[in-house]
């Protein structure tokens, strides 16, 4: 994730430490994913109460644009930042591997780098990806116009075939209210090189560049 | 005194490791298993001594840590 971030931006992340109680004044703050706080009592719990996280809360309060990744959005959803929360895969199986993704809308600080409805290929990585939240809060976010990136079969369609963890009316990512809190379970950090498969991931961080600048 | 806490997935929320379970029991020869929900139990060892006290407090848990209330209901047992 930070090479990525250097890679666009130019600039080096700052690091901040789970104990860390204060993030300095930064453009965006990223909550990268790993699992390296553990996953005990379910998927981001634990580090959703961690000391940096009540700063990261502060911070997005105020506007300060945040972005989660994979485990980085469990966290964030954990957290009440952002609605749902993250379910065990529903085939109850690590799932790594490319997935279709549907960019929902590009007018966002995050999506600026892609088109409406552009479709990408994005590594998977995760146990817990099943997004889950009620049918009320899922139909409010679809008319608030929340929902960032679907899961889409090899047509571009949001079909079951197309699903790979069983979310929600094949959600990966949502937004906030305010579309300044961004969540995933892909991960585009993994998709910029193309020594590795292919940098439809690169839109992303370029697109943030641009809308930060 | 002691609490423990029952944390449950709600009803209408996929249990696919419920689901893996009922399975495997079928699957063992355990007929008659219409369906198996999992959950969690929890116990916790409190300094409490006023039962009321204790039940507000574990509440507080439940509804900041043990459960995520978009999923899961809890219950809270308090003993002496």
């Amino acid at each position: 994730m930070a090479i990525a971030l250097e890679q666009a931006s130019g600039k080096a992340p700052l690091m901040v430490w789970h104990k860390d109680s204060e993030i300095p004044d930064v453009d965006l703050i990223v909550v990268p994913g790993g699992f390296s706080y553990g996953d005990y009592l379910r998927a981001g719990a634990m580090a959703a109460h961690s000391p940096v996280l009540r700063s990261l809360k502060e911070k997005a309060a105020k506007g300060t644009p945040v972005m989660g990744v994979c485990n980085g959005f469990q966290v964030l959803t954990e957290t009440g930042l952002l609605p749902g929360v993250l379910m065990r895969n529903a085939g109850l199986k690590f799932i790594c591997r490319n997935v279709g993704l549907k960019v929902e809308t590009s007018q966002s600080l995050f999506t600026g780098g892609y088109e409406d409805g552009q479709i990408l290929s994005i590594p998977v990585a995760h146990n817990d990806g099943n997004y889950f939240a009620g049918n009320e809060t899922l139909d409010r976010i679809e008319q608030n116009g929340q929902v960032a990136f679907r899961y889409v079969d090899e047509n571009g369609e949001t079909s079951a075939a197309g699903n790979p963890n069983g979310s929600a009316r094949n959600i990966a990512g949502v937004f906030n209210k305010d579309k300044t809190v961004l969540g995933f379970m892909p991960h585009p950090e993994n998709a910029i090189d193309p020594a590795v498969g292919n940098t439809d991931g690169r839109g992303l961080f370029d697109g943030l560049v641009r809308a930060l600048s | 005194m002691k609490a423990t806490v029952h944390v449950t997935l709600k009803n209408g929320v996929l249990d696919p490791q419920g689901k893996a379970i009922e399975h495997a029991l079928g699957a063992l020869g355990f007929g008659g298993v219409n369906q198996v929900r999992q959950g969690k139990f929890l116990e916790l060892d409190l300094g409490e001594t006023d039962a009321e006290k204790a039940r507000a407090q574990v509440t507080d848990m439940c509804e900041k840590l043990l459960a995520n209330t978009v999923i899961e209901n809890y219950t809270v047992e308090i003993e002496d």
